[in-house]
């Protein structure tokens, strides 16, 4: 006699507490700590920070731990935060030119004010294991250059733009608040703020596959690095009751200007045209794929054929974030056994068709 | 207007640290606002600020901001899935709403002011003042034959659905039958062309003329729509393919109903099958009653179904 | 920010035609307060015609009745631009906007075809329906809510109602309109789906009328 399945409620809440076990795994083994996390794998706390929208290392860390490593998961976790928060002030927009640099390169030039400042990158690293690492008690110690940064370095593309090569990137009349994309839906066409802000929050591993196919063909903007710098910059906003900017705290960017191919018309004299990428921390991949994607979808602006789906703004804009990629991918988990259950009936009423009829040829051959 | 009992449940969930019913208030004005102007266009989707939930996208958060946001301390909320109380994302869902609002949930129909569903309406009819929400997946009917959302919001700013009517055409030229089973589109206040969710088309008749109020929420794809209480509602078809619901030859093998949405369970290796209501609360009422003698299980074995 | 502000306790209570310095209340309790008020309007909206009581303690200030005030609290905001009726005493207009500007921190606009929401006090002057944001093809949501004043639910002339919301027909007896406002009632359907909403208000007393509703002769 079939009993129906009953106890969900009570199985949820031993699958909470599995979790929680499977997560902390083997009790001697030394806990994760936030410090440690934060510290030590800071690139997973700018992604997490990054596309989840929240510039908070110590809680992007607490959620890498939760998600045990998932930073998918982590994103989600903190991005849920993000919603509880009260949005008290607006910034100022960050000043990039006042960066207190870290790294700053420029692939446009051999050298330029301010210098190639290599910073603390991978790039130049031979991929190898290092078994060293296994064993813990490492001290490296980086070597002190003899003179301190550049105070202030001008930007590659504003040196262009000085020139004329590559247009300024100035605000609509008026300065208009620019649309927010975490409050309101976004709508077609897409605003410049509205993409950006879209890819900004995008999925890294979505943008660089884009940003890729951008450059294999499907669509061709034949992208030059122009500037890319990573450091510190000052959040500002001004107080109502003072009437002018204070500084509430640095945080940590990456910027990436990316030089692209000179449009030009009857009208408007060929110049150089522009991709731009910011993220939180150093997550460079991503704000140069940032860039390749931001230029890809100008195509219209500059009268560029569009045909390729990095160009294309719905199938890129609707498809960057993995909150709601993931969710509905594994929304397929769920029961789905009443439509299941319909499409069954379907199925099987039309292979009952499809078999009268076969049978129906058979005779009328016979 | 709040007698203490209520108080003290809706202050235990503000004191966690969460606003009732989780959302912050401006969220909640703007769903709010959203909800009053899809109520004035019948089957329109009404775009809306979305907020990241702490289900996951695709899990239920449309209909979960729209709760959230119509809910009161004085409601008596029901949540289902799968046309049952006890399925997990049903639980989850429910324990959400505990947690966030203290509010009564229940899991009959009949005392619910609110009820929350993904996949059924239910099969007890639903009366004048309660509020069904509906969580959806994809709200846009023509999604599947033109992906780009530009075009589609023009089709319906046109009542230009004839990408529609092709598809369920070259459906009957193919298959003699229109090859939808669920999330049957129709027609709203003979104007707007709506998805009503992946209900079975069994429940498609439900939601024609229905005393209560529907909404829709849609978290992922950030639309907002709504049925008036009232209010016709039309599944596609043609004059000489009429829209028909599923039947099945079987009766529920726990209750005996023969009116009802039936799950297929496999009981056994051998493929053997019974057919149980989809709506837990019904099938039970009806077993309580002493309604309908239930019907051996070897007797079920065949079924064909005569619907278009 | 503006849950601070709406928990603010006035100083002192306005005098009428004097200098106003202070603000009445808005909600003694406004998450709660807003939720109710945002279903008996939803309530109103899916029952087309029927009266309903929101049953506020909110004061009326200014050019506001109980149930517009209780209204705007509940949905209006920094995203909703807000027109009022041009023509009433300035020191009423002021108070209004003054309520208004704190409570609900909502932009006052001039521009009726911008505004979310319109408040008409003396519904004898009204403008044109047709003047306000009827919505576009593809967003006909984009719409003015318009709450009219109107004398009383009780002992005007009647119609009967129908559409979306109401199973058969349903009496509305309003004082206060208008002659003409019927025939812009219909005008204003024949737009469908752009249009505007209107929602009646007398006292803590709504009645609503989105654009689906039709009057039968």
């Amino acid at each position: 006699m079939y009993v129906a399945v009953k106890g969900g409620e009570s199985a949820i809440v031993n699958s909470w507490s599995l979790l929680a076990e499977t997560r902390r795994g083997d009790t001697a083994i030394p806990e994760l700590t936030l410090a440690q996390i934060r510290a030590q794998m800071p690139l997973a706390v700018d992604r997490v920070m990054g596309e989840g929208s929240l510039y908070d290392p110590e809680l992007a860390a607490l959620a890498i731990k939760q998600a045990a490593g998932d930073l998918v998961e982590a994103i989600f976790l903190l991005r849920a935060y993000r919603t509880t928060l009260p949005r008290l002030a607006v910034s100022l927009p960050l000043d990039t030119a006042r960066m207190h640099i870290r790294r700053r390169i420029s692939s446009a030039f051999k050298d330029l004010p301010g210098g190639q400042v290599l910073g603390p990158t991978y790039d130049y690293t031979q991929r190898l294991l290092d078994f060293k690492l296994a064993a813990e008690g490492q001290r490296p110690a980086a070597v002190q250059a003899p003179e301190p940064v550049a105070a202030r370095m001008p930007r590659v593309t504003d040196l262009l733009g000085k020139e004329g090569l590559i247009p300024f990137e100035a605000p609509p009349d008026g300065d208009p608040e620019p649309f927010d994309l975490t409050r309101e839906p976004l709508e077609f066409p897409a605003s410049r703020p509205a993409r950006l802000q879209n890819l900004a929050r995008g999925d890294e591993g979505f943008l660089l596959a884009l940003g890729y196919s951008s450059q294999r063909g499907y669509s061709n903007t034949h992208p030059f690095a122009g500037e890319i710098r990573m450091g510190d910059v000052a959040v500002e906003v001004i107080p109502d009751e003072l009437g002018f900017a204070i500084d509430i705290g640095d945080i940590t960017v990456t910027e990436c200007q990316s030089i692209n191919q000179f449009a030009g018309s009857a009208d408007v004299a060929p110049h150089f045209t522009r991709g731009y990428g910011l993220v939180f921390g150093g997550s460079e991949r991503k704000a140069m794929a940032m860039a390749l994607v931001d230029r890809s979808l100008r195509a219209k602006e500059f009268g560029e054929a569009v045909n390729a789906p990095a160009q294309d703004e719905e199938f890129v804009l609707y498809h960057t974030d993995n909150l709601e990629a993931s969710g509905f991918v594994q929304h397929l988990k769920l029961p789905h056994y009443v439509d299941f259950q319909s499409e069954l009936e379907l199925v099987r009423k039309l292979r009952a068709r499809h078999q009268a009829g076969a049978s129906t040829e058979q005779k009328a051959a016979a | 207007m709040m007698n203490s009992n209520e108080c003290d449940a809706a202050d235990g969930a503000i004191a966690q640290g969460y606003n009732f019913a989780y959302l912050d208030e401006q969220t909640k004005r703007m769903i709010r606002r959203s909800i009053l102007k899809a109520v004035a266009i019948p089957g329109y989707q009404v775009p809306f600020g979305s907020r990241e939930m702490p289900l996951p996208y695709g899990w239920g958060t449309g209909g979960i901001q729209v709760t959230a946001s119509i809910i009161g301390p004085h409601d008596v909320l029901k949540v289902i899935d799968q046309g049952s109380d006890d399925t997990t994302n049903a639980v989850n869902i429910r324990r959400f709403f505990s947690a966030t609002t203290g509010v009564t949930t229940t899991d009959r129909t009949a005392e619910a002011s609110i009820v929350q569903t993904r996949h059924r309406i239910p099969e007890t009819p639903l009366a004048d003042g309660q509020i069904l929400v509906y969580q959806v997946p994809i709200p846009e009917p023509l999604r599947w034959l033109e992906p780009s959302e530009t075009e589609t919001r023009r089709m319906h700013a046109l009542e230009d659905y004839g990408l529609m009517h092709v598809k369920l055409y070259e459906d009957i030229a193919r298959f003699g039958h229109i090859a939808t089973s669920y999330d049957y589109p129709v027609r709203v206040n003979g104007r707007y062309l709506m998805r009503p969710s992946p209900i079975p088309k069994f429940d498609n008749p439900k939601m024609h003329m229905n005393p209560a109020l529907q909404l829709f929420g849609a978290g992922r794809e950030k639309r907002i729509y709504a049925v008036p209480p009232y209010t016709s509602v039309e599944s596609l078809d043609f004059d000489d393919h009429p829209f028909e619901i599923q039947k099945w030859t079987a009766c529920c093998g726990l209750c005996g109903s023969r009116d009802s949405f039936l799950d297929e369970l496999i009981t056994d290796d051998a493929g053997s099958r019974l057919f149980v209501c989809s709506d837990s609360e019904y099938c039970r009422d009806r077993i309580d009653s002493g309604a309908g003698a239930p019907v051996e299980p070897a007797a079920i074995d065949e079924r064909e179904s005569s619907a278009a | 920010m503006n849950a601070a502000a709406h928990s603010k306790q006035p100083a002192a209570t306005p005098q009428h035609g004097a200098t106003d310095t202070a603000f009445t209340p808005g909600f003694a309790n406004p998450v709660f307060d807003s939720q109710h008020v945002f279903r008996m309007v939803l309530d109103a909206m899916a029952h087309p015609g029927s009266v309903r009581d929101i049953a506020t303690s909110v004061e009326a200030p200014g050019l506001l009745q109980p149930a517009s005030a209780a209204l705007l609290l509940a949905l209006a905001d920094l995203d909703t631009p807000v027109w009022i009726q041009p023509g009433a005493a300035g020191a009423e207009h002021a108070t209004t906007t003054r309520f208004l500007g704190f409570h609900c921190n909502c932009p006052l606009t001039h521009d009726a075809s911008a505004a979310a929401f319109a408040l008409i006090h003396s519904p004898e002057r009204m403008p044109p329906l047709s003047g306000f944001r009827l919505g576009e093809a593809e967003y006909p949501d984009r719409s003015t809510t318009v709450l009219m004043h109107v004398q009383s639910f009780d002992g005007g002339p009647t119609v009967q109602l129908s559409g979306p919301g109401i199973r058969d027909r349903q009496a509305l007896s309003v004082a206060g309109l208008p002659a003409a406002f019927w025939k812009e009632w219909c005008d204003n359907g024949l737009l469908f789906p752009l249009g505007v909403d209107v929602l009646f208000i007398s006292g803590c007393r709504i009645a609503a009328l989105p654009r689906t509703t039709r009057v039968e002769a």
